[in-house]
């Protein structure tokens, strides 16, 4: 009778350091630790910026139902809720990629899985950000000429 | 009174697949589940296999999966149990069953070494012992107590997914040389767990502290290490 097999671990990057007793740390970053800290800090901000954000467009004026293509475009034209759009924008994927990446490393045991989850989480996190902050700068309420919208109508 | 104990079985000499055997045994409730398995193997049934040495809490050997939860069998009493229903014993999750209730403990103890788990200094070597304040020396006291059960890294969902993370013993090992104010090894040993399977895998879920029969405050050893990793500063 003979044993069964036992799957190895599955990088190799602690059986390296091993060999190096620990002290061939080349090619360390600090990447991990810059990405827990970012998740912390962004975090906060977000708090404060989605809290923000809903109060303003939900709460004051004319509540949700004031929402439309011009409220957006009025919010827009000025220079503090754009930041304010772009931080959360940006902040927010972010933030959420990196959970993803996270999850990802935690639960997806193949090393070919990983890297198509990866590649996939990458790819569509810079579409909607690149998509999004263009949408910031470059709204245009209006670019339909046939609009019915008060706006448009001046 | 009769209890009932359920042991996850595996002989892969004889089958591939593990099974759960149960087991009747008469036991006092003041009884522990050492005692319980030590009857069922001098009793019932001799090809029960485990791992005890001291019995008494103190050397780490039979750490198991106790009702779910990581315990030492010679330090839960089968009173604390529940002794009405089943008591399920397996062997403890995340490292390779070799038989019955014993496990691999070489990936383990791999870890343990790559934090460098010994003092490391420079210099001449004092006459007498190196001094160190009441003050100093109980920065660290928690983390000495630790026995090498296993217990906590073996309750890590991390390590049950990745058995390249260091796990939380390991941390706690390094936790007490990069603590200890007669220690010059710190940076090396922050630096080896600033690796991408370090502490920043660790998803404080408490588990290890749960876990550990000794008591020690496992989570917040890995939340010290990150901090002096951030500040770079003990």
């Amino acid at each position: 009778m003979t044993t069964p097999e036992i799957a190895q671990p599955r990088s190799s990057t602690r059986a390296v350091s091993l060999k190096g007793g620990g002290r061939n740390r080349s090619g360390q970053t600090n990447f991990e630790l810059y990405s827990w800290l970012f998740m912390r800090l962004s975090g906060l901000a977000l708090v404060v910026l989605v809290l923000g954000h809903l109060f303003v467009n939900l709460m004051l004026g004319g509540g949700i139902t004031a929402l439309d293509f011009g409220f957006v475009a009025g919010k827009w034209a000025n220079p503090l809720w754009q930041v304010w759009d772009l931080l959360m924008l940006w902040l927010a994927m972010l933030h959420g990629t990196n959970g993803l990446r996270t999850i990802t490393n935690d639960y997806a045991e193949k090393d070919q899985t990983r890297f198509w989850l990866k590649a996939l989480l990458i790819t569509a996190s810079i579409v909607i950000v690149v998509l999004g902050t263009l949408v910031i700068f470059t709204f245009d309420p209006c670019l339909d000429p046939s609009s019915t919208l008060s706006v448009c109508s001046k | 009174m009769d209890v009932k104990v359920k042991i996850l079985r595996y002989n892969p000499e004889v089958v591939d697949e593990s099974e759960w055997k149960t087991y009747s045994v008469s036991l006092q409730p003041t009884d522990r589940v050492l005692d319980a398995l030590h009857k069922i193997k001098w009793e019932q049934d001799g090809t029960l296999t485990f791992r005890r040495s001291c019995a008494h809490g103190v050397c780490g050997s039979d750490a198991m999966r106790i009702n779910g939860r990581n315990r030492l069998a010679c330090k839960t009493l089968i009173k604390d149990l529940n002794p009405e229903k089943e008591i399920t014993v397996e062997p403890i999750k995340g490292l390779p069953v070799l038989k019955d209730l014993v496990v691999d403990m070489e990936p383990f103890f791999d870890a343990y070494r790559s934090v460098m788990p010994f003092l490391v200094t420079s210099g001449h070597e004092p006459t007498r012992e190196r001094i160190q304040s009441q003050a100093d020396r109980d920065r660290f006291d928690d983390t000495t107590k630790c026995i090498l059960c296993a217990a906590c890294t073996t309750s890590c969902p991390v390590f049950w997914s990745d058995g390249q993370y260091f796990g939380p013993q390991a941390i706690v090992g390094a936790h007490r040389f990069i603590f200890d104010s007669r220690d010059e090894g710190t940076e090396q040993r922050l630096e080896i767990l600033n690796d991408k399977e370090g502490v920043w895998r660790c998803r404080t879920t408490f588990n290890c502290t749960e876990a550990c029969p000794r008591g020690i405050e496992v989570t917040k050893a890995i939340q010290e290490v990150k901090r002096a990793l951030i500040f770079r500063r003990v």
